[in-house]
């Protein structure tokens, strides 16, 4: 199966075609974790995670709560 | 410390006991920060959102702290650079912390960090028409004002002095002049550096105080915490009092009637 290239929070990584957003979540550990998603600068509503299929040169920013002024 | 009961701040239809809202980064210590934020009796606690390695689980413990403080949550938008990039983190954090309320900034200048009007607006109304409830972070611009409230801003909140300054209010002229014009909640957001700066805004009838660097990076944010909302309270207090006229000349406060030894000096 053809793999794809993303940029996940600016770092390179590679999945299979065709993989969706849920299951890319868990590869990189996320799943369980209180993060927010967008992709190429849009944001993905957790509850469309299962079916987002991820595209070759996709840029995925997940975020998590900081300290804020 | 807040302050009176009959005397509570309203911002979208909500009510608050404290004028103060203070930030939650720069602390050396989660358990500081947990400390300032019940010494400075605040509701509102304003934070951020940023990539972070699954492997840290930081942000979830970060969360829990202030989730456990009681206080609502402000998310806000720092760093984005376009209404775009605004709009986009405003709706990861509505998702994240279950909240319509954003603290809007949109930067236009990365020397003072001055936010970016036009970039601005446009993501104000974006988001007020999506729902959320907009607090932006603006500079002292009347006009710039004037459109944030009419595209339905219930609040705003225009700078002191740049973030992180400690300056206090640079622009005086411009603040009262808002104050004078808009009668929507206006809350200082940055550049306080001293309780007495709080206390000054509050004087000018500024309905509450947002800070972080101030009492962060005191040699003791407790402490700090605690007199920033001791001089919001003063503050206040001394706005609906109403302070005297200021004179150029002197006027005696005894009376002068009944003064004895009256003109003998030196007989």
């Amino acid at each position: 199966m053809n793999q794809i290239t993303l940029h996940l929070n600016d770092q390179t990584t590679r999945l299979y075609a065709g993989t969706p957003l849920a299951e890319a979540l868990q590869a990189w550990h996320y799943a369980d974790r209180r993060v927010a998603v967008a992709v190429n600068g849009e944001f993905v509503p957790r509850s469309a995670y299962a079916e987002r299929i991820l595209h070759d040169n996709d840029r995925i920013d997940i975020v998590a709560p900081v300290g804020g002024g | 410390m807040n302050a009176r009961d009959d005397d509570t701040l309203t911002l979208y239809d909500e009510t608050f006991g404290s004028r103060f809202l203070l930030g939650t980064a720069l602390y050396s210590s989660p358990t500081v920060m947990q400390e300032a934020i019940r010494a400075s009796g605040c509701e509102m606690v304003t934070l951020g959102l940023r990539r972070q390695n699954p492997a840290s689980g930081d942000g979830d413990a970060f969360w829990q702290i202030l989730r456990d403080s009681g206080c609502r949550l402000l998310p806000n938008t720092a760093g984005c650079r376009s209404a775009r990039e605004a709009i986009t983190l405003a709706q990861m954090s509505r998702e994240l912390f279950e909240t319509p309320w954003i603290k809007l900034e949109v930067i236009g200048d990365d020397y003072n960090l001055q936010p970016d009007p036009f970039g601005l607006l446009e993501a104000a109304r974006e988001l007020i028409d999506q729902g959320f409830k907009v607090l932006p972070y603006c500079t002292d611009d009347l006009v710039l004002c004037q459109r944030l409230r009419d595209a339905g801003c219930q609040a705003l909140m225009p700078w002191g002095s740049p973030i992180g300054t400690g300056l206090g209010l640079m622009n005086r002229y411009a603040l009262q002049t808002l104050r004078q014009r808009l009668d929507v909640p206006l809350i200082i957001d940055a550049g306080l550096g001293a309780p007495s700066q709080a206390t000054e805004a509050m004087e000018m009838g500024f309905d509450g105080v947002l800070l972080n660097t101030a009492v962060a990076k005191a040699h003791r944010p407790v402490q700090m915490a605690e007199a920033f909302a001791e001089a919001i309270v003063a503050g206040r207090k001394a706005y609906r009092a109403g302070l005297m006229q200021q004179r150029q000349t002197a006027s005696p406060s005894t009376p002068t009637v009944g003064q004895p030894f009256w003109h003998r000096a030196g007989s």
